[in-house]
């Protein structure tokens, strides 16, 4: 039998942007050698949404980027050709302070593929991850959060889905469906 | 997402819409690799590919290698001139014996049309055709196109001129089959005797005179007169084909409309076009040259999602 729970919805997910935020700005004191890089495509919605608050916060502006880290893949030898998205990053991020935006931290291997590409963009002074969701037990590669939405024990099986307003949903709505009866 | 539907890639006659757009959509991303500071991804660090090259290449040959280097994948070339095919190895031997060093790709050139079909069907790897004598030379159609859509942003019912020697030119056939599918019109120019007797069932115009083919056309697609090719006399002289067919500044001066200039390269500087012409503003030469090198990542990137199994 499938359980599924509601993990956010948009009062919730607001209130934990706003915490993560808050986190972020108690960490860096020069936000103008600061850029939030999101991860194609929902790590992207997220940074939208973090650098309006961060920038209603501060009052000033913040920047940012996307990547899309297909070709950095070590999976790329799977038997279908992945979307590829745009990748747009500053000129420069050379002794930058770079935060890393994903909405969920599952194997760690997106995250390893876009260090891997954000590296060939210039040398940042520091890298940082933020996810809304860090998915416990699951990681193939030691990469670990800087700012955690919620953590989650998870098994392989169970299924996290984001549905945003920015996707086209009439209201956020994140979930955990698992096939276990626990 | 669709894949590319064969495993190679031997011309752009078989290419449909789809297949066009989506090498299109993942050349414009790979242009953008190409523009960030480092231009090297891993993406095909696990292939291996052959370059096999049985006729002279300068550019084609640069643009594939650099484009497997930028995509970190091994590479071996092969160069007939220095090769025991000239101690009479027949062509499958050889690339039987390429294939056995573990070889993942095939990126061949070769003077008889139809040797890259040949290959394809006997090898269960990608084949990518880098020009079949004056047959099909795929990668520069696509480069051609792509450039067109890159200045005009479109191809659609633009008006296309392909001017020179069609009946040896490789090039004019991919672009025909390409910009046809794409929904362009297109006129053929040049001496009578170097274009082919049937060609408008292709569905292309014919003029033979260049002042009104260029007063039609949007882009000119000049070509090189392929003297290697001719083993007999098609016209007068170089002088004299460069005083009908020649495009300079004087003549385009004269044409009240803005034309895109294109050239596949080699250019015969004062022959087909006038030094003025090939570095004008209007001439989008070196585009095609520098898009060549995403076109072609594009199109080894989509062929390695091919799965012999």
């Amino acid at each position: 039998m499938k359980n599924i729970s509601k993990l956010f919805d948009s009062k919730r997910l607001e209130i934990t942007i706003d915490r993560l935020c808050q986190q972020i700005i108690e960490n860096h004191k020069e936000i103008e050698n600061f850029i939030l890089i999101g991860l194609q495509p929902r790590g992207v919605y997220f940074l939208d949404r973090i650098k309006a608050k961060l920038e209603k916060s501060l009052k000033n502006k913040v920047l940012t980027g996307y990547l899309d880290t297909t070709f950095y893949r070590d999976d790329i030898k799977s038997k279908t050709v992945p979307e590829v998205r745009e990748t747009k990053i500053p000129d420069s991020i050379d002794g930058k302070d770079v935060v890393i935006v994903d909405d969920v931290l599952f194997t760690g291997r997106t995250v390893r593929s876009a260090m891997e590409g954000i590296i060939n963009f210039g040398r940042p002074r520091k890298i940082e991850l933020l996810v809304l969701i860090d998915r416990n037990y699951s990681r193939e590669i030691p990469i670990e959060p800087t700012y955690c939405g919620i953590k989650l024990n998870t098994i392989t099986s169970d299924r996290v889905e984001v549905n945003l307003i920015e996707q086209g949903f009439k209201e956020d709505s994140i979930t955990i469906k698992s096939n276990s009866n626990d | 997402m669709i894949n590319l539907k064969s495993k190679d890639l031997l011309g752009t006659k078989d290419l449909s819409l789809e297949e066009i757009n989506l090498i299109f959509e993942t050349t414009k991303k790979f242009k953008e690799v190409l523009a960030r500071p480092i231009k090297k991804v891993p993406t095909l660090r696990h292939l291996t590919v052959a370059n096999i090259f049985f006729e002279n290449s300068t550019r084609t040959k640069l643009s594939f290698e650099l484009a497997q280097k930028r995509l970190s994948a091994d590479i071996i070339n092969f160069s007939s001139s220095v090769s025991s095919v000239k101690k009479g190895e027949s062509l499958l031997d050889t690339i039987n014996n390429i294939l056995v060093m573990k070889v993942d790709m095939i990126v061949m050139r070769h003077p008889n049309p139809g040797a890259p079909h040949f290959v394809g069907n006997n090898v269960k790897i990608p084949v990518i055709n880098a020009g079949d004598g004056t047959n099909e030379h795929p990668t520069q159609a696509l480069l051609d196109s792509y450039s067109i859509i890159e200045k005009l942003g479109e191809i659609k019912n633009k008006k296309i001129t392909i001017i020179g020697d069609i009946s040896h030119s490789r090039v004019a056939i991919s672009n025909i089959h390409l910009l046809r599918r794409l929904g362009a019109k297109i006129m053929l120019c040049g001496p009578s005797t170097l274009i082919p007797k049937y060609i408008n069932e292709m569905g292309v115009l014919v003029k033979n005179d260049i002042r009104e083919a260029l007063e039609w056309c949007d882009v000119a697609n000049v070509l090189r007169i392929q003297l290697e090719r001719q083993n007999e006399k098609y016209f007068p002289s170089l002088r004299e084909y460069s005083q009908y067919f020649g495009i300079n500044k004087k003549l385009l001066d004269s044409i009240n409309k803005d034309i895109i200039i294109m050239h596949p390269g080699p250019i015969n500087r004062g022959v087909e076009i006038s030094s003025d012409v090939a570095d004008s503003s209007k001439s989008i030469i070196l585009d095609q040259v520098e898009n060549g090198v995403a076109v072609r990542m594009a199109v080894m990137y989509l062929l390695s999602f091919y799965n012999p199994k």
